[in-house]
């Protein structure tokens, strides 16, 4: 139904493997992925799943073990350098320089992208001033906060104007006003035109941001698709039903089990039951509990959010924290957890 | 059913012409050097402190050690001079290995790895801003040994031969520094990997006492390796006289030359290895 053969590919990944010699780590294990120009994928995938380790072949750091890639058409391995000319290339790590200023961390970005020194100014105000900066352009990086980095971070990636964008993880550990503005910031480049390759355990970011998805999990793509179409995929409902006390909640879940199609999932006094025909369900769940006379605070019906795709595709919420992903960087310092980079990498120094 | 036929943004890919490539390159490094010397001026403590520590030396082997140490010409601070040029640039170059594991590791080589620049830009820079700092911490300890007691014992032009030698000597071995920094897992790592190398290259040297007290063994050891054949050419340029050594020089150019050609490949083969 899309009739994508109007439109052009601009980021193109077939078959893509990589292992990590350290640990014999299938970092990738035949990823294929692609991107219409001027649209926005979210590779969605929890820690460790492979995300970064894609993004990284894409933008040239990294070559694959086996399998190709093109952005705009050039190959990732053989046209590298040309490849390097046409992407931006932000991160969960905002790769920028303590000891500079914000207006000196573009300025150099721009110079080593071979802009002349006068159009690399230029873009210094500019982007200084598109992403709220501009009052701290000449302050060294040191005393920016996390939000501020990220945000310079992708100043920085932008400077050379970039068709094709990589966003590793852009909001990872930012406070959720500083999540909005990157947001926004994204939304407007997209609308420009931008094409954007964007990784994220936000599901919430995926839904807003990305017009595709790709699932991957172990180094594997699991499901791909639109939003939409993945929740549509999953084809249930879920009923969430609060408990007025939460010593029902035994009782509860063992009259409800035969309602759902997986085992019930709880959390304090909210039972989730996932359902084919919701409205139905929601009426016998309600005369079920009347009769055993359990007493509820509420009960709520909704379509499944990105979340419950996501479980029901890996089997794990998004939010589990393995460190598979510090294993498949090898090159990493030991500072370099994720927990410390919520607190933005300061104890790098 | 709305057809998606908005135009794709087509935004030309400039290719550089293949003249201009080497003229970029050149740039890439400057942007790098700039960068590092930039960083330099925003650490003033750091620059303090490790123009400081050679001050210390001079003072110390001057008028502690200095007593003791019997040196041909009977001068020891003529003879101290020199050894401690090579001293402090050999500590400063220990800098080109730790500002390069600091980069490798905040992840901004990373950021440098999805740049059209060049590869070998980043060391190169590295390097270069190196000697860039060490020319000024030459001139600073020139000034404290003039203040000592320290005078040129050939011609300005000689001496400052001595120091150019001294500077490439410098140079060389920062690429080697620069090998060190990019194996160790982090900064303060590289920094006490490198000291195990230098701390016997430079005292079982002739850089603060003739090697002829040394033990025979030490001796044959002693004259053969490149801090010493630098330091003699250092003093043969610098002070000549008693201390002029006649093929030092000749000594001192090959090891800087040879230094060069094997440690700069190594590192730039390292750099592409793990960044």
């Amino acid at each position: 139904m899309t009739n994508s053969s109007t439109r052009s590919l601009a980021v193109e990944a077939h078959d893509l493997v990589k292992v990590f010699p350290r640990g014999q780590v299938r970092a990738l294990d035949g990823v294929s992925l692609e991107v219409e120009e001027g649209t926005v994928l979210g590779l969605l995938g929890p820690n460790g799943a492979g995300k970064t380790t894609a993004v990284r072949i894409l933008s040239t750091i990294l070559g694959p073990d086996s399998g190709h890639a093109t952005i705009l058409g050039h190959d990732v391995v053989k046209e590298a350098d040309t490849v390097r000319r046409v992407i931006g290339l932000a991160g969960q790590y905002a790769a920028v320089d303590e000891n500079l200023t914000g207006r000196e961390n573009i300025h150099m970005v721009g110079r080593l992208s071979h802009l002349s020194r006068k159009v690399s100014a230029r873009r210094a105000d500019e982007l200084l001033e598109d992403f709220g900066l501009a009052g701290a352009g000449d302050r060294v990086l040191k005393t920016y906060s996390g939000g501020m980095r990220r945000r310079l971070d992708l100043a920085a990636a932008l400077v050379a104007n970039p068709p094709v964008l990589f966003l590793d993880e852009p909001t990872t550990g930012l406070d959720p006003q500083s999540r909005q503005a990157l947001w926004v910031a994204i939304e407007d480049l997209v609308r420009e035109g931008t094409t954007v390759l964007l990784t994220t355990q936000y599901l919430e970011e995926a839904d807003r941001l990305a017009r595709d998805i790709v699932v991957i999990d172990h180094g594997r793509v699991i499901a791909e698709g639109t939003p939409a179409q993945l929740k549509a995929d999953l084809g249930t409902s879920v009923v969430s039903v609060t408990l007025g006390d939460r010593s029902a909640v035994a009782e509860a879940v063992e009259l409800l089990t035969p309602f759902s199609e997986k085992p019930p999932l709880v959390e304090d006094s909210v039972i989730e039951l996932t359902v084919t025909d919701g409205p139905k369900a929601g009426a016998e769940v309600l005369r079920a509990l009347d009769g055993a006379q359990v007493a509820i605070a509420g009960l709520a019906l909704r379509e499944p959010s990105l979340d419950d795709v996501f479980l029901s595709l890996t089997g794990h919420k998004t939010t589990i924290d393995d460190e598979t992903e510090e294993s498949a960087k090898p090159k990493r310092g030991l500072g370099r957890s994720r927990k410390s980079d919520v607190a933005d990498g300061k104890d790098a120094a | 059913m709305t057809t998606t036929t908005i135009a794709a943004p087509v935004r030309s890919v400039s290719q550089p012409s293949q003249g201009n490539r080497l003229s970029w390159a050149v740039s890439d490094v400057m942007t790098i050097t700039w960068r590092n010397l930039l960083a330099l001026t925003r650490t003033p403590e750091a620059l303090f402190f490790t123009t400081l520590q050679p001050i210390m030396f001079v003072l110390l082997f001057t008028y502690v050690f200095g007593g003791a140490i019997h040196v041909p010409g009977g001068h020891y601070i003529q003879f101290l001079m020199p050894g401690i040029f090579v001293q402090t640039v050999i500590f400063g170059a220990m800098s080109t290995a730790a500002g390069l594991s600091e980069d490798l590791h905040k992840g901004l080589i990373e950021r440098f790895r999805a740049l059209p620049m060049s590869r070998a830009a980043v060391l190169a820079g590295r390097t270069t801003s190196d000697v860039v700092r060490n020319v000024f911490v030459v001139i600073l300890i020139t000034a404290v040994g003039y203040a000592v007691g320290f005078r040129i014992g050939t011609n300005v032009a000689y001496f400052l031969c001595g120091v150019l030698l001294i500077l490439f000597f410098a140079y060389s071995l920062s690429w080697g520094f620069a090998y060190i920094g990019l194996s160790a897992p982090n900064a303060e790592t590289a920094q006490v990997m490198v000291f195990p190398l230098i701390f016997p290259l430079l005292f079982a040297s002739s850089a603060f006492v003739p090697i002829r007290y040394m033990p025979g063994w030490l001796q044959a050891f002693a004259y053969h390796q490149p801090v010493t054949q630098v330091v003699n050419a250092a003093r043969s340029l610098m002070v000549g006289g008693v201390l002029h050594d006649a093929g030092a020089v000749d000594a001192a150019l090959l090891w800087c030359a040879g230094l060069l050609v094997v440690l700069a490949p190594a590192a730039v083969r390292k750099y592409r290895k793990v960044a």
